[in-house]
């Protein structure tokens, strides 16, 4: 029971982090502030599930919901990238409600409100044993082969590229470099991880609706971000995981608070944000961040 | 090698510029000075495309690029630094410079997995060829710093040698000697002589300081309230009468 529990826990943090790792690509290396990162991890969801629904083999609706991800990364870079940079974040702000509410409302495509369910899982008839513990060693897997990929990306040119951007644009452009793509290449696979994310939690809940896809699961990548350290892949995995460990933990406690369940889910939000505050008070630069970097 | 003609910009009732032209020789070093706000750094920005100028022309090895955008003229050679120095402060030293030179493989997200052997040995020589110019600016031993904690003139020099690891076949220099001691600053004047006596560099400075640019430059372009008011080498400029009128008389000088 408990063992399944964990690999419950497990699983949906390596979820997360694979979403937050996208959102860290965005905003810790590139300095793109997303508000809206969500609108990928539904579209990502959405996309793999409605197509498998009308028999597209599973593989292939996975690879279509993270390049649909990708493409709306990119049609919402080119019109706000040549821009200051807030307006960005403002557009995905609007974009992510304007998925969330599409959803909702075209009920011939999306079910609406009642989500879609009953979809096809990868391997389900022939696994025997425990699903969530083979689902757990695929995202895993996905994850770690996500990480490795990132952390070349970053160590290369091309990663120092986005570093100079987040530091000050100004400067690559001053050497030649076309900052744009640069901008758009990262939001697009920013997007596109958030997108395969969204197809592997749709893959965990059996059963996907709107109520999924809130403005808050962007802020659940940010805290992840910023608790493992901005511009830290290996910090924003552990953020991740401590996130959803924190937000099981406390899911223990409830027998012995006098609390209804909705008013402890409000707390543990609460909670959630005093440890932030607590963090930014005394190591605003995260868990695996630098410290010296915040002094420059 | 560069040649302006007519450049025109205002913003909004200002004519920071208005009806400025210059040309610059190869192989030479132009100075631009100016009392404060004489529209300097506007024509800079104008030059490098970090500004659109509202009229005129600008051409550069016999072409138009006052319409191009800044990293195309970058990539031409014309390469800028900038009055408040600009460095990429939460990266080394070393990263600082690696990120200048124009045309990498590795830049191309594809490369870092196609090509990564050539990615690596293209890295591997311009490591070599940063080591050699932060030698060159006695920044070597700093290289695994981060450039933020450089000091003023420190950075400064940073600036140069990144510039310089571009390629450049011209250089727009803006205050290269602010904030810059003298001994230092010394040092600095004959780096940018060498630069054009051995590296055939074409080189437009604007500098205040009139025994530097005095010392410095070939010909002198002397701007006011946005239009060249004299021009000649430092002998012919140093004894116009406009020119200290522009610099002493009149109350213009702040």
């Amino acid at each position: 029971m408990m063992i399944e529990y964990l690999i419950t826990i497990l699983l949906i943090a390596s979820i997360y982090a694979i979403f937050a790792l996208g959102l860290n690509l965005e905003w810790g290396f590139t300095g793109l502030v997303n508000f809206g990162h969500v609108a990928f991890l539904a579209i990502g969801a959405y996309t793999t599930v409605l197509l498998s629904l009308h028999g597209v083999p599973l593989f292939v609706s996975v690879l279509v919901g993270v390049a649909l991800a990708g493409a709306f990364g990119a049609l919402l870079g080119i019109p706000t990238l040549k821009l200051r940079e807030d307006y960005l974040a403002i557009v995905t702000i609007g974009f992510a409600e304007i998925i969330r509410l599409f959803l909702l409302n075209e009920e011939w495509l999306t079910g609406g409100p009642m989500g879609v369910c009953g979809y096809p899982r990868p391997f389900e008839d022939i696994i025997t044993g425990d699903y969530n513990l083979f689902m757990l060693s695929v995202v895993l897997s996905i994850l770690i082969l996500c990480y490795f990929m990132l952390e070349k990306l970053i160590k290369s040119p091309w990663g120092r590229v986005l570093k100079s951007i987040r530091e000050d644009e100004d400067v690559p452009v001053s050497l030649g470099k076309n900052v744009f793509v640069y901008k758009i290449q990262s939001l697009v696979l920013g997007s596109m991880l958030a997108g395969l994310a969204g197809s592997l939690l749709a893959f965990y809940l059996q059963y996907i609706n709107p109520r999924n896809f809130m403005p808050i699961e962007t802020f659940y990548a940010w805290i992840a971000v910023v608790l493992g350290g901005s511009g830290n892949n290996k910090g924003t995995v552990l953020g991740a995981v401590i996130l959803f460990c924190f937000f099981s933990a406390t899911r223990f406690t409830q027998e012995y608070v006098p609390l209804h369940p909705t008013q402890m889910g409000a707390l543990r939000i609460m909670l959630i944000g005093l440890l932030l505050i607590l963090f930014m008070m005394y190591r605003p630069e995260g868990l695996f961040g630098k410290k010296e970097e915040l002094m420059l | 090698m560069l040649s302006v003609r007519d450049v025109e910009k205002s913003f909004g009732g200002i004519r920071a510029v208005n009806g400025c032209s210059l040309e610059v020789e190869r192989q030479s070093i132009v100075g631009i000075m100016g009392p404060n706000g004489a529209g300097k750094t506007t024509l800079f920005n104008i030059i490098s495309g970090f500004e659109q100028p509202d009229r005129g022309a600008i051409v550069f090895k016999g072409e138009n690029i006052e319409a191009k955008n800044s990293f195309e003229i970058a990539r031409m050679g014309l390469i800028r630094t900038f009055q408040l120095t600009k460095v990429l402060s939460r990266m080394t030293v070393e990263e600082n410079l690696l990120l200048a030179p124009k045309y990498q493989q590795g830049e191309r997200i594809w490369n870092v997995w196609l090509r990564a052997r050539e990615v690596r040995r293209e890295e591997e020589s311009n490591r070599a060829r940063a080591h050699s110019l932060l030698r060159l600016f006695g920044l070597l031993p700093l290289k695994e710093e981060y450039a933020g904690a450089l000091s003023g003139g420190q950075k400064r020099l940073l600036e140069l040698a990144r510039a310089l690891m571009a390629e450049p076949d011209m250089l727009l220099l803006d205050e290269p000697f602010s904030g810059v001691n003298p001994t230092l600053g010394n040092k600095l004047l004959n780096h940018i002589k060498e630069l054009r006596d051995r590296f055939n560099m074409t080189i437009l400075i604007i500098e205040h300081d009139m025994h530097v640019i005095m010392r410095l430059c070939d010909y002198i372009y002397v701007l006011n309230r946005g239009r060249v008011i004299a021009s000649g080498t430092p002998e012919e400029v140093q004894n116009d009468e406009r020119v200290l009128d522009a610099y002493l008389g009149g109350g213009q000088y702040i």
